[in-house]
């Protein structure tokens, strides 16, 4: 079943293009991940799905409501988890929780089986004041207040952003929990390596879907041949191989590089060159050079 | 849902640790310091005497000068230059030159002169002081002239004496004249400004984002914000009103259901224009700039300290805008006159016309966000 649709959704601030003709369809229960750079119009998009701002044109519907006519409805059913930490710094961790559940007409106790495993962590702390706690504490106690009236459609805003890796590790374990509860989770990062861990991903790059499928569908249809290779000095190699007129394209990926030659042939000799399965990042990055080679966006399928 | 959006707004504002103690201090502040610091009245004013006569009238005058509350008599010179540079230094506020031949002129002739120079820098300062000296040289003259005229020719000699009689503020109280005005100020303040700066940091810190995802209603989340900043409003209004009966002894004349609605009235227009304000201030900054642009204006042509009717005609046109004139002519005159509903309805349906208008257009302008 679809929980969230969007068809052609735009939205330009003056001159600027922030989203063009998004469409999308996301599965009741599954986790959908937004992945894209900083100003590829994530949140953006997240906005309007929340009612928080009017697309130019297009119209979506969440949970079976249409984000514009009916958002009093559409509010009560969705949880929104700004990028921002927008809780009351000045109340406590105990107080926004109670806040938040009354505003949405309910109670902690009410729904305290879904934030159970999140609130334990920062019960011990709940008479402190929202602004005084850790990151990572900032960032369960904002995810308890979006959960408290048990939403259907859960958004969430670059929700690891700034968070060390430890913490990004849990914080996804708590996602595959909810995912349990049957919560539809939408999540954006611009983190390549979290892609793997969503259902689906839309990959976005200057308000523009790139693709849209399954992570593994995503890789698995990468039609190029990938390489990598490394040698002590990987600068000077990268810009050996962009010269080199055999390569498609080259491009550092932590210490390695990532290369991808014309026609698949391997072309020089290149230091520790062996074949590699590619990841979301290198499909990202061919995507984003097709586009910017001129090639057309189809939506609907992984690679067009 | 609103009692807990209330509550929640209250327990933020106690818990803000600058918030409570303005609220508690604005009050005694504007009672304790602010009447003595907007006097008008110039006391202690500097003045060089340079007696060139030397003679027993000349040593009169300065003595009556010397005795007088408006002046300290600080030294005395022998030239007019000299006294000149001691102003000029700044030690002094005026000087009175007193010529040579000023006793046998006046018995002689029946008349002499004086010359007054006094600092205009302060332009204030310097047109008081020598009016308070050209009354006390005018006050010299005329015991002079009552000591020449014989016993027996006194009653013969018709005078006009003038007494004049201040009406509603018997002994020109100046502090009587600022206090309502400045309850004004301190309404405008709490009520107008402060939720305004409040709702703009909520969409600076974006706890508003957060807010606009709830089932809360943009009405019920601005109505959150005002009721608190209305009772405290109302709250320090009736700490102020106590304060100023028992400090000052000033009970207002008209009865307290007038004064309350008036009150109401003007809360009412002020959080109207604090809301069309953070409507379009997206930052703290932005917002602190308009509302000081917004108070300097609408005090200096409010008739806080200059009177209305004093100032040309396009500036008398341009106070018609601004509510605070409305409201510190009502709170003058409900305090000192006594006046009633029919004197002051003009100023209500002025208030009340700009209070619709300012809340429409926030109504209006928020919409559009």
């Amino acid at each position: 079943m679809i929980i969230v649709n969007c068809q052609l959704i735009s939205k330009n601030f003056g001159r600027v293009v922030a989203l063009k003709n998004i469409s999308l369809d996301i599965e009741k229960g599954e986790i959908f991940g937004l992945i894209g750079p900083d100003g590829a119009g994530k949140t953006t998009l997240f906005r309007i799905l929340t009612s928080l701002i009017l697309a130019d044109s297009g119209h979506a519907t969440v949970d079976g409501l249409d984000v514009v006519k009916d958002f009093r409805e559409l509010r009560k059913r969705i949880g929104y988890m700004p990028g921002r930490f927008s809780l009351y710094q000045d109340l406590s961790v105990e107080e926004n929780l109670n806040f938040y559940a009354t505003v949405f007409n309910t109670t902690v106790e009410e729904n305290y089986h879904l934030i159970s495993d999140i609130y334990r962590q920062i019960e011990p702390f709940k008479q402190r004041r929202a602004g005084k706690l850790s990151g990572g504490m900032k960032q369960k106690l904002a995810l308890s207040c979006a959960l408290i009236h048990k939403p259907t459609v859960l958004f969430l805003d670059e929700p690891t952003t700034g968070v060390d890796p430890v913490s990004r590790k849990e914080f996804w374990e708590m996602l595959k929990k909810l995912k349990k509860e049957g919560i539809t989770i939408v999540v954006s990062t611009p983190y390549m390596d979290e892609a793997r861990l969503c259902d689906h991903i839309a990959l976005i790059q200057h308000g523009q879907i790139l693709s849209i499928a399954s992570p593994e569908k995503i890789t698995a249809s990468f039609p190029e041949k990938l390489y990598q290779a490394y040698s002590e000095n990987n600068y000077l190699l990268l810009l050996e191989l962009r010269k080199n007129p055999g390569v498609k394209s080259a491009f550092m990926s932590g210490e390695f590089l990532h290369i991808v030659f014309k026609d698949g042939n391997v072309d020089g000799n290149i230091p520790n060159l062996t074949e590699i399965e590619p990841t979301i990042e290198d499909c990202f990055i061919y995507l984003m050079n097709r586009i910017a080679d001129g090639a057309e966006i189809l939506p609907g399928s992984a690679y067009n | 849902m609103l009692r807990y959006l209330i509550e929640k707004e209250f327990k933020q504002t106690f818990r803000n640790a600058f918030i409570p103690k303005l609220i508690l201090v604005f009050p005694f502040l504007v009672l304790l310091v602010f009447p003595w610091a907007a006097d008008q009245e110039i006391k202690n004013l500097n003045v060089i005497v340079i007696d060139r006569d030397h003679s027993t009238l000349s040593k009169r005058l300065s003595e009556k000068i010397r005795a007088s509350t408006y002046f300290n008599l600080i030294a005395s010179a022998e030239t007019n230059d000299a006294g000149i540079a001691i102003i000029e230094d700044g030690k002094s506020d005026m000087l009175l030159d007193i010529q040579p031949g000023f006793e046998k002129n006046l018995m002689n002739r029946g008349e002499a002169s004086v010359m007054i120079s006094a600092n205009a820098v302060d332009i204030m300062k310097g047109g008081l002081s020598s009016g308070y000296m050209n009354a006390i040289v005018r006050d010299f003259a005329a015991e002079i002239r009552a000591e020449q005229i014989p016993e027996a020719g006194k009653a013969n000699i018709p005078h006009i004496q003038i007494i004049p009689q201040a009406r509603f503020n018997s002994f020109l109280d100046y502090k009587t004249f600022m206090i309502p005005a400045l309850i004004v100020i301190l309404m405008t303040l709490l009520c107008g400004f402060l939720p305004a700066l409040n709702i703009v940091s909520e969409k600076e810190t974006g706890t508003i984002e957060q807010i606009n995802v709830t089932p809360v209603s943009k009405f019920f989340f601005i109505l959150g914000k005002l009721i608190p900043y209305w009772t405290i409003g109302l709250f320090v209004f009736t700490v102020t009103l106590c304060l100023a009966g028992l400090i000052y002894g000033l009970v207002p004349k008209s009865n307290l259901p007038t004064i309350y609605l008036s009150v109401l009235i003007y809360i009412s227009t002020v959080s109207g224009l604090g809301l069309v304000i953070s409507n379009y201030s997206s930052t703290l900054q932005q917002a602190m700039f308009v509302i000081f642009f917004f108070l300097i204006i609408f005090i200096l042509i409010s008739g806080l300290f200059t009177p209305i009717a004093s100032m040309p005609q396009w500036a008398q046109t341009f106070t018609c805008f601004n509510p605070l004139r409305y409201f510190i002519e009502i709170m003058r005159m409900t305090f000192l006159k006594g006046s009633g509903f029919a004197d002051i309805w003009r100023q209500l349906s002025a208030l009340a016309v700009y209070s619709i208008m300012l809340n429409g257009l926030a109504l209006v302008s928020y919409r559009k966000r």
